[in-house]
C-alpha cells in the first residue's frame, strides 16, 4: 500500500518537473530563437560604414544609420538628465515622508503612468511640445521618454532607499546630522547601486521605444545635434526601413534591430552586475 | 511637579511619557542618571526601556507619529524645550544601537569622522579618530586597514567601531541600546569591559535585558515593567548591588529571580 502511493507520488512528481521544465525551455527558447534570428539576419548589415555613415538615398547601395545612433544617444541622454532629478527627488520624498494622502496619490499616479501606452505619451508630447511650436523636435521625444522613465525611477528609487536599514539612517541622525545630510551622505550612497540598476533598466526600457518617436523626433536624413530640430533615431529608422519595399533597406532594418537588442542586452547585464553589488553591500 | 535635580546628575527625566500615535509606550518616568557612571535599564521585552532610552537623545521622535511628553534635562536644560535644536542634543548625547550599524559605504576611518568636525583641521580630526578607536579598543585591530570597508569586520568589531564613531563626537552622554544583544559571549565580554572604562569619561545609560550584564557593568540600575495596559513604567531605581540583593519592590524581586520575563 505504502509503496504504491509513494510510486504514484514519484510519477506525479516527475511529470510536474517535466511540464515545468518544458515551459521554461519554451520561454527561454523563444528568446533564443528571436536573438538568433535577429543576429543571423542583421549581422551581415553591420560594418563600419553602417555605424558611421548617413543613410543613402533610395536605390543607392550602402549607407548607414550613424545619425540614428547619434540621435538615440542624444535623446536618451536628454531624457535621462531630466528624469534623474525628478525621479530621484520624488523617490526620496516617498521613502522619507511616504505616509498620508499625497504620497499615496503620487504612488498611484506613478503606477498609472507606467501603464499608459507609450503611443499615448507620444501623443501628449506632440500636443504640448510639437503642435504649439509647429515643428517636430528631438526635445519633444526626450520629454516623452522622460515620462516613460519616471514611474520606473520613482518607484525603484523609493524601494532602494527604503531597503537601506532604518538603523543606518538612525545611526547618522544620532551623530547629530540633519535629515538632509543623513540622506545625502549616508542613505543615498548606500542605495546607489540599486538606484543605478533602476536607471539602467529605465534606459533599456526606452531604448527600443518607437511609437512616441513617430510624431516627436520624426526623423531626418541628415546629421542633427540640435534638440530643437527633428532628429533621426535608430528605432525609427528600423521601422521605416522594415516596411519599405527595398531589400537593401530591409537588411539594414535587421542590422538596426540587432544594434538595439545589443544595447538593451548590455544595459540589462550592467543592471544585473550593479544589483549584485547592491545585494552584497546590504547583506554584510 | 518639577523634581529637584541634584547638581551631580548630568541627565534626568521628569515625568517622561512616550507615544507611538495613540499608544502610550512609556508612562511618567522620572529618573536621574549619575555623572560618569553606568546606569543600566533592565526589564522584560516590551517594557518600554528602549523607547525611554530613545527619548534621551530625541531619536524617538524620528519615527512616524512618535511623540514625547514631559521633560528630559541635560545639565539642567530641558532638551524638549522649543528653542532647542535636536541635532545639537544628539551631538552631546551619543548612541550605540542594538545591532552594529556602521555606515556601509564609508571606510572604517570615515566612519569615525562622520560626526562632522567642521572647523577642525585634518590632523586634529585624524588624531581624534585614532583616540576614539583606541578608547573603543579597536585601534590595534584596524590600524592597518583604516581605508577598507567596515563590513569586513566581525560583528563585535563592528559594534566597537560604532562605539568609536559615537565617542569620536566627544559627547557627554553615551546611550547604549542592548549593545551586545547580537554578539557572541567573547565579543560581549570585550564590550562590557569597554563600558566600564568608558564610564571614566562618559555618563552611560545602557539598556539590557541581560541581568548578569547589568550586574557586571552598572553602578546603578533602573527596573522597568509594562502593566497590563502595555505602558512601561519605572518600578524602582537604586545602586546596582542593592537592587539585585535587596529590591524594594516585589515585582523587581520576581524579575531578577527569574520568575517571569
Amino acid at each position: 500500500m505504502r509503496g504504491r502511493t509513494l510510486g504514484r507520488r514519484r510519477i506525479w512528481g516527475s511529470m510536474g518537473i517535466g511540464v515545468a521544465s518544458l515551459c521554461a525551455a519554451l520561454g527561454a527558447g523563444a528568446l533564443l530563437v528571436i536573438l538568433g534570428y535577429v543576429i543571423v539576419q542583421g549581422i551581415g548589415a553591420i560594418n563600419w560604414a553602417f555605424l558611421t555613415q548617413l543613410p543613402h538615398p533610395i536605390g543607392v547601395p550602402g549607407g548607414g544609420v550613424g545619425n540614428g545612433i547619434l540621435g538615440t544617444i542624444i535623446i536618451i541622454a536628454l531624457a535621462t538628465a531630466m528624469a534623474i532629478p525628478i525621479g530621484l527627488l520624488t523617490g526620496i520624498y516617498l521613502a522619507l515622508f511616504g505616509r498620508g494622502t499625497i504620497p499615496e496619490a503620487l504612488r498611484f499616479l506613478s503606477d498609472v503612468l507606467s501603464g499608459v501606452p507609450s503611443i499615448a505619451i507620444g501623443l501628449f508630447a506632440y500636443a504640448v511640445l510639437v503642435a504649439p511650436l509647429k515643428h517636430f523636435s528631438a526635445f519633444s521625444a526626450s520629454f516623452a521618454f522622460m515620462m516613460l522613465m519616471l514611474p520606473l525611477l520613482v518607484r525603484t528609487s523609493e524601494q532602494a532607499i527604503r531597503s537601506v536599514p532604518e538603523t543606518v539612517r538612525e545611526g547618522a541622525l544620532a551623530l547629530g546630522m540633519s535629515n538632509l545630510r543623513a540622506t545625502m551622505t549616508i542613505v543615498l550612497p548606500t542605495a546607489r547601486p540599486a538606484i543605478i540598476t533602476a536607471l539602467l533598466l529605465a534606459i533599456a526600457r526606452v531604448t527600443g521605444e518607437t511609437a512616441p518617436l513617430l510624431f516627436t523626433a520624426f526623423g531626418t536624413q541628415f546629421w542633427e545635434t540640435n534638440p530643437n530640430n527633428p532628429m533621426a533615431v535608430l528605432a525609427l529608422q528600423v521601422f521605416t526601413y522594415a516596411i519599405s519595399p527595398y531589400p537593401n533597406w530591409q537588411a539594414q532594418a535587421w542590422g538596426g534591430a540587432l544594434l538595439l537588442i545589443a544595447a538593451v542586452f548590455i544595459l540589462s547585464l550592467g543592471a544585473r552586475l550593479m544589483l549584485r553589488r547592491a545585494m552584497r553591500g546590504l547583506d554584510a | 511637579m518639577t523634581a529637584v535635580i541634584p547638581r551631580d546628575e548630568l541627565l534626568a527625566t521628569d515625568d517622561l511619557s512616550a507615544y507611538y500615535g495613540d499608544r502610550k509606550a512609556v508612562g511618567n518616568v522620572s529618573l536621574t542618571f549619575a555623572r560618569k557612571a553606568v546606569t543600566a535599564v533592565i526589564g522584560p521585552s516590551g517594557c518600554g526601556k528602549t523607547t525611554m532610552l530613545r527619548c534621551l537623545n530625541r531619536i524617538h521622535e524620528v519615527g512616524f507619529d512618535a511623540r514625547v511628553e514631559g521633560r528630559v534635562l541635560l545639565d539642567g536644560q530641558d532638551i524638549y524645550s522649543n528653542d532647542v535644536d535636536p541635532m545639537s542634543i544628539r551631538r552631546r548625547v551619543g548612541m550605540v544601537f542594538q545591532r552594529p550599524n556602521p555606515f556601509p559605504t564609508l571606510s572604517i576611518l570615515e566612519n569615525t569622522l562622520a560626526w562632522g568636525g567642521r572647523g577642525f583641521s585634518r590632523r586634529e580630526k585624524l588624531e581624534r579618530a585614532e583616540r576614539a578607536l583606541r578608547s573603543a579598543a579597536l585601534w590595534d585591530e584596524v590600524k592597518d586597514k583604516l581605508r577598507t570597508s567596515p563590513l569586513r569586520l566581525s560583528g563585535g568589531q563592528q559594534q566597537r567601531l560604532c562605539i568609536a564613531r559615537a565617542v569620536a563626537a566627544e559627547p557627554e552622554v553615551l546611550l547604549m541600546d542592548e549593545p551586545t544583544a547580537s554578539l557572541d559571549p567573547i565579543a560581549t565580554a570585550v564590550i562590557e569591559e569597554l563600558m566600564a572604562r568608558l564610564a571614566d569619561e562618559f555618563t552611560i545609560v545602557a539598556v539590557t535585558h541581560n541581568m548578569q550584564q547589568a550586574a557586571r557593568v552598572s553602578d546603578r540600575a533602573a527596573f522597568m515593567l509594562a502593566d497590563d495596559d502595555g505602558i512601561g513604567r519605572l518600578i524602582e531605581v537604586d545602586d546596582t548591588a542593592k537592587l539585585f540583593t535587596k529590591p524594594a519592590d516585589p515585582r523587581t524581586e520576581d524579575y531578577i529571580t527569574g520568575r517571569f520575563g
